[in-house]
């Protein structure tokens, strides 16, 4: 790898878009594709470039077959994103957990106390409204969205707003009662039964969780199993 | 996919950028059960330290040991490791899958 292209690969990882490495297996000649453009020693036909941007589009990495030579498309796409609206106790463990899964995390609380860089040490903050807050974040296919307040004022604009997204994960804390009487109220504000099937709540995986960093670990297992299972698909 | 602690391509660029040799390991094909799945990274400097990984620890040993020809020659290498392959009795996938591993240097 040329050193060119290793640090084109850096730079675009620290804008956060997404780049896709394409080798010729045979010899080791690479080009760096991106929408916007092309650069590196490998010259691809236009067809095979189409391939390229497809595979890293899908997020996919692989052998594709180019004018009769194995090229290797390496897919580089910024992190999957989870937004956690709450900077309650159990989102200090799970936004560490969520980093070292190889999530980028936003932890979103218009309530300072909560959300002090103190309790939240490495982790992107938001003291925007939720409503606001994911309106500039523009969840997509790639984000989880996890509500943890209790509070409807704070977790109901939040989860409408990631009802009309493309979010992957949809979770609320929250016991079956308070989930019903939830379901309830974005019901009255005009959400069918299947947009309400999205939203996993209680959150997480029935584990038994009891801790906050065990709920965290429960959270984080049903995410994973909501991304696989949306990558099996 | 990586990681936030596993900075495999920023350490290899700090690797480098401390003078030293390194070579880059991918996963490029994988058959029946393996472990970490295609576009898996693995970088190697010139001492032998590493960072991630491009199976559960089964192949590491052997790549490591090609990654090091990669880094003195500059040539790349495509290494075959499973159960059909004679090396399965050095090196072989425990968990009986196939993986094709692409090792080149850094420029």
């Amino acid at each position: 790898m040329k050193r060119e292209i290793l640090d084109r690969l850096l730079a675009a990882r620290s804008a956060k878009q997404p780049v896709a490495l394409a080798t010729e297996l045979a010899t080791g000649a690479q080009a760096l594709v991106s929408p916007k453009e092309m650069v590196g020693a490998l010259s691809l036909p236009d067809a095979a470039r189409a391939a390229v941007l497809k595979a890293l589009q899908a997020d996919r990495s692989g052998t594709i077959e180019a004018v009769g030579r194995g090229i290797f498309v390496q897919s580089f796409n910024p992190p999957p994103r989870l937004i956690v609206v709450g900077a309650v106790h159990i989102a200090q463990p799970l936004a560490p957990m969520a980093s070292l899964a190889g999530y980028g995390v936003t932890v979103v609380d218009p309530r300072r106390a909560f959300a002090s860089d103190q309790r939240f040490p490495d982790v992107e903050l938001s003291a925007e409204w939720p409503d606001e807050a994911l309106a500039r974040l523009k969840p997509d296919a790639r984000t989880a969205v996890v509500t943890l307040t209790h509070d409807p004022k704070l977790d109901d604009p939040a989860l409408a707003a990631a009802l009309r997204s493309a979010a992957f994960y949809i979770g609320a804390l929250g016991s079956k009662k308070t989930h019903a009487a939830r379901l309830a109220r974005l019901s009255a504000e005009g959400f069918g039964d299947n947009e309400l099937a999205r939203i996993h709540g209680p959150v997480g995986l029935a584990i038994g969780a009891v801790s906050p960093a065990e709920i965290a670990v429960s959270i984080m297992a049903e995410v994973t199993e909501a991304r696989h299972r949306e990558a099996a698909s | 996919m990586t990681t936030a602690s596993e900075d495999i391509l920023g350490q290899a660029a700090l690797w480098r950028g401390a003078g030293k040799g390194v070579a880059l390991a991918t996963v490029v094909t994988t058959w029946g059960s393996s472990p970490r799945p295609v576009g898996s990274q693995l970088a190697v400097d010139e001492s032998g330290a590493m960072i991630a990984s491009v199976s559960g620890g089964c192949i590491e040993g052997a790549v490591v040991k090609e990654a090091l020809q990669t880094i003195s020659d500059g040539k790349t290498r495509l290494l075959d490791f499973g159960v059909t392959n004679e090396q399965a009795w050095d090196v072989g996938l425990a968990c009986g899958g196939k993986v094709q591993v692409f090792v080149e240097r850094v420029e």
